[in-house]
């Protein structure tokens, strides 16, 4: 049979005033030991990774309110690129129509000013045809005066003559 | 069963050289651990060093449950220390126990109300000292007779039952474990044949069931002694 009551009662009256003391100098040696060789490091090791990822973070962070920055720099000159190629077109624009009213503009002057000188040259056309036609007139009056003659007219038959011819050469006037 | 212990006088001071023994070997034995789970130390942590840093952390979670971590930050290194070192020393008496010459000599240190007394008594005295050197003297008088003054006996009374509970708890628990295992494994297993396969699966049940209750007992060993720390040292108690 086994005999708990004086296993249990020897264990207690073990008062050890040696292994109090043992057991004190023990656990401040090895908490001594630990803080120098384990827990130090390891701490020392977490709060470096703990800094690293915070750095990590901080980093990230800047670098995409740069990025967000860059962006909208870029789209402001996509924008003002857009804006510049609308002023080209439209200035372009602008200039054609300037340039195609100019045209015709000198275009109509010049075709007036043809017409004008064609006209011009009719005139002396028909000027010189007046003159040509005056100096034909009068030969054949001299012409016709000379067959006058030779018939042996009379004064009033030649004066009639005379009136008749210079009639008709008023009206061919 | 009966098993005396192998005590030598010396110097005027009773040494039980079992107790010697035992804490000597669950201090070197949670040394190696942490020496050799710190040995390779890597910003990106592997095998050993994650459970270390989970310990780390588990302990550091037991103190910010208790106070801020501004003051409780420097029971960390505490913290770990007492729970690797009492929950080692509840694993040591379970494998096996070794008597010599009918003195018992492989147990568990904390199966010995002498250790856990003195780890009590360690703590509760550091609690003590704490609470005078990070709110003074004065303050540390004044809480004795918090929140009413007539309750100041009450609050003597309350310390040395909180030395008492937390080392006559810790001892309570992994003695019976031992003395359960004692019987089983010891006691009908050395009965025979028969006696060795009925002890069988009991045994090896206990077992696995002291193995939680040393984990178990480990953490609340660390938590209460965050409780009377924090009690001692916190303003807003």
């Amino acid at each position: 049979m086994f005999t708990l009551d004086a296993f249990i009662l020897g264990a207690v009256a073990d008062f050890n005033g040696g292994d109090i003391l043992f057991q004190l100098a023990m656990f401040a040696i090895l908490m001594f030991l630990l803080k120098k060789y384990a827990w130090g490091p390891l701490m020392g090791i977490m709060k470096q990774r703990e800094d690293h990822i915070a750095g990590e973070i901080e980093a990230a962070e800047k670098s995409r309110a740069e990025a967000k920055q860059r962006l909208e720099e870029q789209r402001q000159l996509l924008k003002e690129a857009r804006q510049d190629a609308q002023n080209l077109i439209e200035s372009a624009r602008k200039q054609g129509e300037l340039q195609r009213e100019e045209i015709i503009t000198a275009a109509r002057a010049e075709s007036d000013r043809m017409k004008q000188s064609a006209l011009r040259e009719i005139e002396t056309e028909k000027d010189q045809a007046v003159a040509a036609l005056r100096e034909q007139v009068a030969s054949l009056s001299v012409l016709i005066a000379s067959k006058v003659i030779e018939k042996e007219l009379t004064l009033e038959e030649q004066q009639q003559l005379i009136n008749e011819t210079i009639a008709k050469a008023g009206d061919l006037r | 069963m009966d098993h005396g212990a192998p005590l030598v006088d010396f110097m005027g001071l009773t040494f039980n050289l079992s107790n010697v023994l035992m804490v000597t070997v669950a201090s070197a034995i949670v040394f190696i651990i942490a020496l050799i789970s710190t040995r390779t130390l890597a910003m990106k942590p592997t095998g050993m060093q994650n459970f270390m840093e989970w310990i780390m952390d588990f302990v550091r979670n037991i103190i910010k449950s208790n106070m801020d971590w501004k003051t409780g930050g420097s029971f960390h290194i505490l913290g770990i220390t007492l729970l690797m070192y009492v929950a080692i020393s509840n694993f040591l008496g379970l494998p096996f126990a070794i008597v010599y010459d009918h003195e018992l000599w492989w147990k568990s240190p904390t199966a010995d109300p002498v250790i856990t007394m003195t780890l009590a008594v360690m703590v509760v005295v550091l609690t003590h000292y704490y609470g005078i050197r990070m709110k003074g003297f004065k303050e540390y008088g004044k809480d004795f007779f918090r929140p009413m003054g007539f309750l100041f006996p009450l609050k003597i009374i309350e310390e040395f039952a909180n030395t008492l509970t937390l080392g006559l708890r810790l001892y309570g628990n992994i003695y019976a474990g031992e003395i359960l295992l004692a019987l089983l494994a010891g006691g009908l297993a050395a009965t025979g044949a028969f006696g060795w396969l009925a002890a069988a699966i009991p045994t090896l049940a206990w077992l696995a069931f002291s193995v939680f209750i040393g984990g178990i007992q480990a953490f609340i060993f660390v938590m209460l002694t965050m409780v009377y720390m924090s009690h001692k040292v916190s303003h807003d108690h």
